[in-house]
């Protein structure tokens, strides 16, 4: 860990502040991926920003129905909330299925979202990496790629985005709030937050570097019956090897993403038109333009198969 | 005490004290962070310093030069000493892989150099700040391609094969044949605790405050490789927080420890980070076996051959997959073979059970197999096959041997009855249900141990020996076996293991530890016993020994009165003649398993486990069911998630963390039960005890695949048994 200077800041102005005026700065929320990150020299700040005590850490209802998530809600307490569970039961599902409750407790909703990837090569500073050295290659094409990506990637980097909550985020057509120093707020779709990485793998989303996320919006509920499938080779604690976050209504019709196979949420929209025809031909579409390794081309068949049984048990209930 | 014939009765057949499933005696400081583990020996020395060792990035060739003027002048740090300070250092008997010294790289993550601060952040700060540049040499990675290439291993006559009868022959006139290949993954220990070291230096003596299971060897090991004299080495290791065969040996965390403090001139400890321990420390080896079994139309095997593949280091050992296979089923014509591939990965060693583990992983899936084609219950075919001899050496009889009973009480237990031998023929909703069984096998072995006991005037028993507690329960048999010994309660008994001051045990292995270690204390008791007769002038022979007294005739003293003049101090060994030449010792288990696999996702989840355990007498059932049930937990991992995946060409174990190696948690594990039979071996030691550590898991990936195969009908024959490989043939469920 390179040595740092650390400083708490108490608004979410000071925050920005912070973070315009020091070169080098880093937000820290709940710590549990940028300090573990750090420890192997992967992100070397030389400033931490704390923003654990600025607030933003309330859930509201928004004038048109939806929610607002303060960006330093814990994970635990989002999954918890009587509203989410009730509304946006995919959400709940998706929080509670990713890390251990530990986890959850310290872990919050930007810091989860900004969460980076879990490709093993990007974890040991001895391989090459175009995500943590631009240019410098990637060693996991034709390394182990059994985690990895199937679409979406590139040939600078096949790494999927980890996290369970931003799936069912895209599904629930989530908006991103960012303030700046200069008070400047942009509204993101969450479709347009996670970024593919083309011949960038190191830049990961669309927020500008004195950027502070503040809070997630949902929309009002779209009701149906909300689903958050994830498939991994032991019981708990695993990241996905494909995700379904789904919400399937009564005449057939539904949405659906999946995670675990791309650098962001996997959400087609022109897919879902393919729901009453089934689980293939909603698959075929989301997946036209897959392009796996030996190694995780079971995951094509995989999101296939988990789909349908999402659909298979929608229809039993 | 030299032990030579089958033992008779003796004063721990009472089961006053052992045989009860008392507590573990070092469990309540465990639980309250009250016992400290290497790294927490801030007392034991003053100013000690942190060390933080760095490892090759590359898996073979050269360091070619190290630059260290950043890191030297980085905040904090004392001392730094590289590879290239020093020639290769020498290893002991019990290391493959060259620890240290010189600019050879044999494996990725070889320890290149430490960085020894003031705190641990500035060693790791500065650590990254030296650079390295490397040459490449020609490696090989690949166990599947280096197979071709491999060498026989020796069998114990000097041919390629251990061969009984005619094995060729009888099996191509075999009325039922089996010819298949598995594949075991590479696998790391995975235990808790790091390796971890503090060592510091008084002049010449150098003392290692570590984590290690086997002291006597840690202590020549690192005499020898720092040109020591053993006499000035002490090596202490009272609490260890987890081993599976990880810490058996000096690695890199001892050795550069003991470099970094000399080089500080200050008590310097190391913890090995867990990337450093998959790649810089041993693993199990992966391996690929082929099994061939004939039997006849009756289901007897006639013909039965077990090769063994695997892979290592120049001058490593194989994984000895095939050792079973020798003595677990009956035929007259047999064959067992090992091959041994240079591979350039870090070093191949024993990692709990070596040997049975792999090789059940396979010959009990070929079991299953062939109970299949020969439309016979696989818990049948087991017990028509059982044999009562060692069947290389028919004249030598097992000194116990109740495989039948095992199976028999378990299917009755596990309600196996209920299992549908045709597969894929049981659905609960999403999820198919299928039930696996296996036998369970593991040599019991027998090894010198020694051991000292004092007494003191309250009556108090001090046990001292070199035995370690690797978390297995070693403290309270111990303890039970002091306190039935010399007829006082356990909390009369004080237990101090770990120091290399101590008389050397057996130490902690390979399932030996328990019923050695404790036969050492028995040796010495028996000393004891006679010296505290002596002192009360009562005939030693009638003597006896009961509510801290020791009584003969109508003579009775509390016992402390014997040591009034002055402690009492008795030391023994236990030293075995050749009973386990005349009779062959192993220990048997059958492993039932019932699992769920979804058949849309073709995931894996067990339902049910039960063991039944031979194992002769069981010494306390609460710390021999932990082992048991812990080691079913370890066999959960082998067969449903283990498994050190390998770059072959870069040449690394890629998944070198806790998030990348997954091991089983609570939710993969559900009912366990764990029975053991109740009988003793009077031909293991005094203790009529065997050990069960390692029992526990031999058998169990296998039952757990059968029971999969039984669910999916989908027959998977490399491990680990993930979704991936069965996904494509299983039923369309909507
Ligand atoms: C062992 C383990 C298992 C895990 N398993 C799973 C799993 O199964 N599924 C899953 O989804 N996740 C999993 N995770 C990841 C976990 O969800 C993330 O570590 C966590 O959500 C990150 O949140 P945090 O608040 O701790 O983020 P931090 O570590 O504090 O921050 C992460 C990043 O976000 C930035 N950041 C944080 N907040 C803001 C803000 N408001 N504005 C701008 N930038 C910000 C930080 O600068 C940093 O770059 C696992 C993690 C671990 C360690
Ligand atoms: S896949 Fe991406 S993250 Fe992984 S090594 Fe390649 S570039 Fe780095």
């Amino acid at each position: 860990m390179k040595a740092f200077t650390y400083e708490r800041a108490r608004t979410p102005h000071e925050a920005v502040t912070a973070l315009a005026r020091t070169p080098g700065a880093r937000i820290i929320a709940g710590g549990t991926n940028l300090l573990d990150l750090m420890k192997l020299q992967i992100e070397t700040p030389d400033h931490l920003i704390d923003i654990g005590r600025i607030g933003l850490d309330t859930i509201d209802d928004t004038p048109d129905g939806g929610l607002r998530i303060g960006a330093l809600v814990r994970n635990t307490d989002l999954a918890a909330d009587m509203r989410v569970r009730r509304h946006y039961g995919v959400l709940s599902r998706a929080l509670l299925a990713g890390a251990s409750g530990q986890l959850r407790n310290k872990a919050t909703t930007s810091g989860n979202l900004l969460q980076r990837t879990r490709c093993p090569y990007f974890y040991d500073p001895n391989q090459p990496c175009n995500k943590r050295q631009p240019g410098a290659g990637c060693a996991a094409i034709g390394g182990v790629s059994r985690q990895l990506g199937i679409i979406g990637t590139s040939e600078a980097c096949i790494a999927t985005h980890p996290s369970d909550m931003a799936v069912a985020m895209r599904l629930l057509d989530a908006t991103v709030e960012t303030i700046n120093v200069r008070g400047q707020s942009r509204h993101i779709s969450i479709a347009d937050f996670h970024r593919l990485p083309g011949k960038t793998p190191h830049i990961e989303t669309s927020l500008h570097s004195d950027e502070l996320i503040t809070s997630l919006t949902l929309p009002p509920p779209v009701g149906g019956h909300h689903f958050y499938r994830k498939v991994r080779d032991r019981a708990s604690y695993a990241f996905a090897l494909v995700s379904v976050a789904a919400i399937l209504q009564k005449d057939g019709t539904g949405r659906v993403a999946v995670g675990g196979i791309a650098p962001k949420p996997w959400r087609i929209e022109a897919a879902e038109s393919e729901m009453p025809k089934g689980s293939e031909a909603v698959a075929a579409r989301l997946l036209a333009d897959a392009s796996p390794t030996p190694a995780n081309a079971f995951k094509v068949p995989l999101v296939e198969r988990t789909l349908a049984a999402v659909i298979q048990e929608a229809k039993a209930s | 005490m030299k032990f030579d014939r089958a033992a008779g009765q003796n004063p721990i057949d009472q089961l006053h004290v052992v045989g009860h499933p008392l507590d573990r005696i070092d469990g309540r400081f465990k639980t309250t962070g009250t016992a400290p583990y290497a790294y927490e020996r801030h007392d034991v020395v003053p100013h000690q310093a942190y060390g933080y060792i760095i490892g090759s990035a590359v898996a073979k060739g050269r360091v070619t030069r190290m630059d260290v003027a950043r890191a030297k002048a980085a905040p904090g740090v004392l001392a730094i000493v590289t590879t290239l300070d020093m020639p290769a250092l020498k290893n002991g008997p019990r290391n493959t892989a060259k620890l240290f010294g010189g600019p050879e790289i044999s494996h990725y993550h070889q320890a290149t150099a430490i960085v020894v601060a003031e705190t641990f952040e500035q060693a790791r700060a500065a650590a990254v700040q030296i650079e390295t540049d490397y040459g490449h040499d020609e490696s090989q990675f690949d166990l599947k391609q280096a197979q071709h290439g491999a060498r026989s291993v020796p069998a114990a006559d000097g041919s390629r094969a251990d061969r009984v009868g005619d094995f060729e022959k009888a099996f191509s006139a075999s009325a039922t044949r089996l010819d298949e290949t598995y594949t075991t993954p590479d696998q790391t220990h995975a235990m808790m605790e790091p390796h971890a070291t503090l060592a510091a230096w008084e002049g010449e003596k150098l003392t290692l405050w570590t984590s290690n299971q086997m002291i006597a060897w840690n202590r020549r090991d690192i005499a020898t490789t720092l040109g020591l004299s053993e006499d000035n080495v002490r090596v202490d290791s009272p609490y260890i927080g987890g081993g599976f065969g990880g810490k058996l040996f000096l690695r890199s965390d001892a050795v550069l420890a003991a470099l970094g403090a000399k080089a500080a001139g200050r008590p310097v400890k190391v913890a090995l980070t867990r990337p450093f321990i998959m790649n810089n420390t041993t693993h199990r080896s992966a391996t690929i076996q082929r099994i061939r079994i004939g039997t006849d139309r009756d289901g007897r095997i006639m013909a039965i051959a077990h090769e063994s593949t695997s892979g290592n280091l120049p001058h490593g050992r194989p994984e000895a997959a095939i050792d079973q296979t020798k003595l677990l089923y009956a035929g007259p014509n047999r064959l067992t073979a090992m091959r041994l591939a240079v591979l350039d990965l870090p070093e191949g060693n024993a990692m709990r059970a070596p040997g049975e583990a792999s090789g059940l992983m396979a010959l009990e899936i070929a079991m299953d197999e062939m109970a299949e084609r020969l439309r016979m219950d696989p818990v049948r075919f087991r017990i028509l096959n059982d044999t009562q001899v060692d069947p290389e050496k028919p004249g030598r009889p097992f000194s116990q041997r109740h495989l039948v009973e095992c199976l028999e009480h378990g299917a009755e237990k596990f309600g196996w009855s209920h299992r549908k031998a045709r597969p894929a023929s049981v659905r609960e909703g999403e999820w198919l249900i299928g039930m696996g069984v296996a036998a369970g096998f593991r040599n019991n072995l027998l090894t010198k141990s020694a051991a000292r006991v004092r007494l003191d005037s309250q009556g108090i028993v001090t046990v001292e020996t070199d035995m370690t507690d690797i978390g297995t329960g070693t403290y309270t048999i111990l303890a039970q076996t002091a306190a039935e010994m010399m007829g006082v309660s356990i909390d009369q008994v004080r237990v101090i293991l770990g120091d290399s001051d101590f008389p050397v045990s057996a130490g902690s292995g390979g399932q030996w530890g328990a019923n050695n270690s404790a036969a050492g204390v028995y040796a010495a008791c028996v000393k004891l016993r006679e010296s505290v007769a002596e002192k009360m002038g009562l005939p030693p022979a009638e003597a006896q020994f009961s509510g801290g007294n020791i009584h003969a005739g109508n003579s009775i003293f509390p016992l402390g009165q014997a040591a009034h003049e002055g402690e009492l101090v008795a030391e023994d060994a236990i030293e075995y003649a050749d009973v386990d030449k005349r009779y062959q010792q192993s220990t048997f288990a059958s492993h039932f398993v019932e699992v769920g696999v979804n058949g849309f996702t073709g995931e894996v989840r067990i339902r049910r486990m039960l063991a039944v355990c031979s194992a002769g007498r069981i010494l306390n059932p609460k710390t021999a069911r932990n082992q048991v049930i812990g080691a079913m937990t370890m066999g959960a991992g082998a067969a449903l998630m283990e498994e050190l995946a390998v770059d072959t060409g870069r040449g690394f174990f890629v998944n070198h963390d806790l998030a990348g190696y997954e091991v089983p948690v609570h939710a993969d594990i559900p009912h366990q039960e764990a029975i053991f039979l109740d009988e003793v071996d009077p031909l293991s030691s005094p203790m009529k005890a065997k050990g069960v550590g390692e029992l526990g898991l031999c058998g169990v990936a296998a039952a757990i695949a059968n029971a999969v195969y039984n669910a999916t009908a989908v027959r998977i024959r490399d491990y680990p048994v993930t979704l991936d490989k069965h996904l494509a043939h299983l039923p369309r469920m909507s």
